[in-house]
């Protein structure tokens, strides 16, 4: 007797905590699809720079130089070496007279190596309005004084 | 009979929001790693010479993968050949590939750093570091944390081009025998 009364009641205690585990389930299923559904924000691609010295107040887009892209193609020491890029965001007063005269990103982008200065929208990409800076996803914003 | 039903409603929302959710997370793994030009809420959208331009995905899914960064293993790619990009434009500057390897042990109780020249030579010039940012005698240029985590030092390209800060173990990379690492508060 003592022994099926003890079955009965660890049957309702476990069904009880199959309950409540599934209950606890469904919870978090709520809140994981909460967090994933909407779709993660977007974010620029790391090392990405976004150059506005001069852009938005000449009434162009602000540029992005995308490191990903070049330095698939090109060695760090080329742009920072030999094309004279300081290492530093915000650092480099390029104009577009000097790019047009082949200095900076005019040494490539003649027409020849890459495309040329006619394509303004392919550099000048940028939503107006964005500031200046170097930016970029997973795991980092740039250091404090980027 | 109530038990008779195949579903009850509360099964088939968990039902559903399972599958919800793993179409979700199926896409999140496959477009997690580099967003689309169109969507990175830096280029506009309306900009009609987006078309034109690559997309990170297309170009970095086929390198070897890292977990932070551009998600790209950069040393890995240069060294087995997935990319082999120009040394130079035009000056014909013979490249200077340094083997040794700085081991800077000021690092308290936590693991030492081992500075691998290698790697570093693979991309950069000596000029690119020395003499501004760091002094070429071992031991000369004074190095924290601190000013790394503001972009100074190895923060010039650690945290914003080259792998970032949350990546401690890479370069606190040599652990201290048992014994040998400095009491606490004499780093």
């Amino acid at each position: 007797m003592g022994g099926r009364g003890s079955a009965v009641s660890g049957q309702a205690l476990s069904a009880r905590v199959k309950y409540l585990s599934s209950f606890r389930r469904m919870l978090l299923l709520v809140l994981l699809a909460a967090g994933i559904l909407p779709g993660s924000p977007g974010y620029a691609e790391y090392a990405d720079v976004v150059l506005n010295r001069r852009s938005d107040s000449a009434g162009v887009r602000p540029v992005i130089f995308p490191h990903w892209f070049h330095r698939v193609r090109y060695q760090c020491r080329v742009c920072h070496s030999e094309l004279g890029f300081e290492m530093r965001a915000g650092a480099n007063d390029v104009t577009m007279e000097e790019i047009t005269e082949g200095r900076f990103c005019g040494a490539c982008h003649n027409g020849e190596i890459a495309w040329s200065v006619d394509n303004c929208d392919l550099c000048h990409s940028a939503s107006p309005g964005t500031l200046a800076g170097i930016r970029g996803g997973h795991q980092t914003l740039g250091p404090g004084n980027w | 009979m109530n038990c008779e039903r195949y579903f009850t409603p509360y099964q088939l929302l968990h039902c559903l929001l399972m599958v919800a959710l793993s179409v979700s997370c199926v896409t999140e793994v496959l477009a997690a790693n580099w967003q689309p030009l169109q969507k990175d809420n830096l280029h506009d959208p309306e900009n009609p010479g987006l078309r034109l331009l690559q997309n990170p995905g297309d170009a970095l899914s086929r390198l070897p993968v890292d977990s932070a960064g551009n998600k790209v293993d950069w040393v890995k790619a240069i060294q087995d050949g997935y990319i082999n990009p120009r040394s130079e434009l035009l000056k014909n500057k013979p490249v200077q590939i340094l083997e040794s390897d700085i081991l800077l042990n000021k690092t308290g109780s936590i693991p030492r750093v081992r500075f691998p020249h290698k790697v570093h030579t693979q991309w950069l010039d000596c000029e690119n570091c020395h003499e501004k940012i760091f002094k070429s005698k071992a031991g000369a240029t004074p190095i924290t944390m601190g000013k790394i985590l503001e972009g100074e030092y190895c923060g010039v390209c650690h945290g914003a081009v080259a792998f970032p800060l949350t990546e401690c173990n890479r370069c606190h990379s040599v652990p201290w025998e048992a014994g040998e690492a400095p009491s606490v508060g004499r780093p």
